[in-house]
């Protein structure tokens, strides 16, 4: 995949806090924090002897595990947990090669440090569906050296060789002699962490392929599980801020006196040195509600004048024109070749597709909390990329990165919101936390966004427009496919530019077209304008557009030429994709497609997309209520490789399509007037709610054993245009617009 | 100031009367199982029951607590419908991030006190005021269905 290498220099270069450094002082903290953790000892002993550099990430069991006296399993996990169930994923990896009894394994997002970057981009982040993909391989190894210390501890204990010690279920044993985790762990702690070690035979997996219950599910059904909102610190209060109505404006003066006066109002204060140069006027209070009814009441002049001012119909009017003029090649095929076939053609399809921006909107709006002492700072946030974040708190704080640590917390959702070059929600607790400190005060602060500051603060999946031009010879064969995308570039301007940006194509932008599967002759361009508005990857980024667009077009081709989709696509992807095959084929055979006849007005919608490693293919059942798509059901095919925890993966597909259902419904668009976001709040923004999700969702996977492929976005991109050609079907008409207009038919 | 029965137990709370029961539970009382999602009424996760009734707790202000009884997520347990729900959430592996999970199962509760055998479109009709963005609605139908099995 074409992130990995990229990201992997990524990594080196962004900014990123020095590796070295920061291995150091997480062993020496974390041994002093728990005074049970097995190989805590060795590893902080090497590491004060220099010579923990030198261990690669697989090597640190120390930085990963830890064990209590009662047998407690803790897995720190590399990615923060936003739902995409990899914290489970990767416990279960560990503690399969360690042979822990499951019921004593918990799982904790590790903090800022060396030992947690990514094993291939070389950086700490959650993304990209990375999880497994990338960290299969550690965590096994991680297991199995864990295990490894256990048998030499008991072996050198009872004085046997190790070949006789053996470890199931958390207990080791040898002969009559056996001893759980817990009695072993001060020994096992002395043991070094061996150079090699011996991984299982997938055959003899007990808990990978099994499906297993998310090991925080008892704590999020009680009330229990804490996120990055419920932080409590001492003597804490609480920041509401008063931002720009438009993308990088300024203060131009403001009165704070009605605020001052709200009870429990401790100050207010002026914020500079925001993303893209705003400023912000911030109530920090005794909690939220007094934090919110402060910032209401203040009266704030805003200075707009030197920043564009954004309009949706004016922006779309712009973008269908740029979607008319050459732009930049992103392909071996030129615009100039096809012209000619297109003029030969014995049939063309024109078609224009239009993706509103779209907000994250996790159910957790934003927030971080900061503690500055002026020497040291301390953030508790759910980081997905914590070298970009504690790279930018230094900088607006003016202290080394050593001194920045974070504490992730799982979130209440994120889809991407997390993780943002521009640092932009961490910036600002930084400049709070300085301003703060400048007024006098020290106590650490909870930066909260509402709903509102939320929805309204940028960074949305791109407003994209496509334009495809199909010629088709007179037998039905497609001999040009001239397609050309109108998006902003999410990483030019970022530190990922140098990598992700080739040749002014940012990549992200046309995934899932210029890598297309299919046997057709792609001719394509983009254009990335410059426009004020914050964009970024939202769940499955650019393949939000781009199988929507491509699946489309292949059920176009199909009718235009009376071909069955199923078919096409299977003659399209030819023998050289067999996961597509199998990830299509399954979900064929499954949903009954071609083989039931529907009930009357309800139609079959087909769609299969790779993205991050993996292939989906989703069959729908689709009826039209009012002018409404109705999902009735949905079967889904996935090619996710090995299956970790094969109840995961339901739940990220059909959550995944649930998100993508949504995409389509009235509403929801990010829409812009004179700059300012129109929509404040989900009244306005829509959301898929229960009655959206189809009645049967049934998910199969094609059995393999190879390194799992990503399962968190997978499922987003081929749902919508499962159901437009399902609706295309019924209505004899495609929607080429999301979301969908009130009434298709 | 307000003084209401919260989760069995009297309580009084030194806030302005005008304050929404959310915050007062979150950051006065510290019980932070109460959800803030959009602090307009329209997603759920701010759930509580009001003498037995789902009201949103972000727009109610704890005036209206007055010698009321309150129940949040952290008692639910306590009661046998409650029980059975979490029981059941547990059991279908409903939460993914699990944010909005605590409206979601005070929902729930509320839904099957007054449904004993609620159908598809009871559990559609009774749980369309709470958002889930994660998507785990088909999970939240099978559990309501299997708690209510279980409670027959």
């Amino acid at each position: 995949m074409y992130y990995s290498k990229l990201m992997q220099r990524v990594g080196r270069t962004a900014a990123a806090a020095p590796l070295a450094e920061l291995a150091r002082r997480d062993f020496l903290k974390l041994s002093a924090g728990s005074g049970f953790a097995l190989g805590l000892a060795p590893l902080a002993i090497a590491a004060d002897a220099g010579k923990s550099e030198g261990l690669k990430p697989t090597q640190m069991p120390a930085a990963f595990v830890s064990i209590e006296r009662d047998g407690t399993v803790t897995v720190q996990s590399n990615r923060i947990d936003m739902g995409q169930g990899s914290e489970t994923g990767l416990a279960m990896v560990l503690a399969e090669e360690l042979d822990a009894d499951w019921a004593t394994v918990r799982a904790v997002p590790a903090p800022l440090g060396a030992a947690y970057a990514d094993p291939m981009y070389g950086m700490q982040m959650s993304g990209g569906s990375t999880a497994l993909n990338h960290s299969y391989q550690q965590y096994r190894e991680l297991g199995a050296r864990t295990r490894a210390m256990f048998v030499a501890a008991a072996a050198a204990q009872w004085n046997v060789p190790p070949d006789q010690v053996k470890v199931a279920n958390g207990v080791v044993s040898s002969g009559t002699r056996r001893a759980g985790f817990g009695e072993l762990a001060d020994a096992a702690m002395r043991q070094p962490v061996p150079e090699k070690v011996a991984l299982k035979d997938p055959k003899a997996f007990r808990l990978i392929g099994k499906p297993t219950t998310r090991i925080a599910t008892p704590a999020a059904s009680r009330g229990q599980k804490s996120f990055g909102i419920d932080t409590r610190l001492p003597g804490m209060k609480t920041v509401v801020l008063a931002h720009a109505p438009v993308f990088g404006g300024k203060v131009a003066s403001f009165d704070a006196s009605k605020a001052k006066a709200v009870k429990g109002v401790v100050d207010v204060l002026r914020i500079d040195g925001l993303d893209r140069g705003a400023q912000a006027v911030a109530v920090v209070a005794d909690g939220y509600w007094p934090a919110k009814l402060g910032r209401d009441a203040l009266a704030v002049q805003w200075d707009v004048a030197g920043v564009e001012k954004v309009d949706t119909p004016q922006q779309l009017a712009s973008y269908r024109e740029l979607a008319g003029k050459p732009g930049i090649r992103a392909s071996k095929i030129s615009h100039a070749e096809q012209d000619a076939v297109l003029a030969g053609a014995a049939r063309r399809i024109t078609a224009e597709y239009v993706f509103p921006y779209l907000a994250h909107s996790p159910m957790e709006p934003m927030n971080c909390t900061i503690a500055f002492d002026g020497d040291r700072c301390r953030l508790i946030h759910a980081a997905q990329m914590h070298n970009v974040d504690a790279g930018t708190a230094a900088a607006v704080l003016g202290i080394p990165v050593e001194k920045v640590a974070i504490e992730s917390v799982p979130a209440g959702g994120g889809f991407g919101r997390h993780a943002v070059p521009a640092a932009d929600y961490v910036r600002e607790a930084a400049q709070v936390a300085k301003a703060w400190r400048a007024a006098g005060h020290s106590s650490p602060l909870h930066i909260q966004w509402s709903r509102e500051d939320d929805l309204r603060g940028g960074y949305y999946r791109p407003f994209t427009v496509h334009r495809a031009e199909i010629g088709l010879d007179a037998a039905g064969k497609v001999v040009a496919w001239k397609h050309r995308i109108v998006s902003q570039s999410i990483l030019t301007g970022s530190p990922f530019e140098p990598f992700m940006v080739k040749d002014g194509v940012d990549a992200t932008t046309v995934e899932g077209v210029s890598d297309t599967p299919y046997a057709i002759p792609v001719a394509l361009e983009v254009h990335h304008p410059k426009v004020n508005v914050p964009v970024l990857w939202w769940r499955s980024v650019g393949h939000t557009h781009t199988a929507y667009t491509m699946e489309t077009l292949v059920d176009e081709v199909a009718r235009a030429t009376n071909k069955d989709p199923v078919e096409l696509r299977r003659e399209w992807l030819g023998d050289k994709h067999p996961r597509h095959r199998a990830a299509l084929d399954l979900a064929v055979a499954k949903s009954g497609y071609g083989q039931r006849q529907l009930a009357a007005g309800r139609a079959w919608g087909v769609a299969v997309h790779e993205s991050f490693g993996s292939v989906v293919a989703y069959i729908a059942e689709v009826s039209l209520l009012e002018g409404a798509p109705v999902v009735h059901a949905v079967t889904a095919g996935v090619h996710c490789n090995l299956a970790v925890n094969p109840r995961s993966i339901e739940t990220q597909i059909q959550g995944a399509a649930l998100m993508g259902i949504g995409t389509t419904l009235p509403g929801a668009a990010i829409t812009l007037k004179d700059g300012v976001v129109q929509q404040s709040n989900w009244g306005e923004y829509t959301l898929a709610r229960i009655s959206h999700m189809p009645k049967r969702f049934d998910v199969h996977v094609v059995p393999s054993a190879d390194n799992p492929t990503g399962i968190g976005e997978p499922g987003l991109p081929p749902i919508a245009p499962a159901i437009a050609n399902a609706v295309a079907r019924l209505t004899g008409k495609v929607p080429r617009e999301l979301p969908f207009p009130e009434k298709l038919a | 100031m307000a003084r209401f029965n919260l989760n069995g137990k009297p309580v009084t709370v030194d806030v302005d009367p005008a304050t929404p029961i959310l915050w007062a539970l979150r950051d006065t009382l510290q019980l932070t199982g109460t959800k803030f999602g959009c602090g307009v009424a329209v997603c759920g996760a701010c759930n509580v029951l009001l003498n037995g009734n789902p009201v949103r707790s972000c727009v109610t202000p704890v005036a209206a607590a007055e010698g009321q009884r309150i129940t949040t997520i952290e008692a639910v347990e306590a009661d046998r419908v409650g029980k059975a729900l979490q029981a059941a959430w547990i059991r279908h592996d409903v939460p993914q991030c699990g944010y909005c999970q605590s409206g979601q199962i005070i929902s729930a509760t509320a839904l099957l006190k007054t449904k004993k055998r609620p159908n598809d479109a009871d559990i559609d009709a009774a749980m369309a005021g709470n958002l889930c963005r994660c998507g785990t609605y088909a999970r939240i139908r099978a559990a309501i269905h299997d708690a209510a099995k279980t409670l027959a």
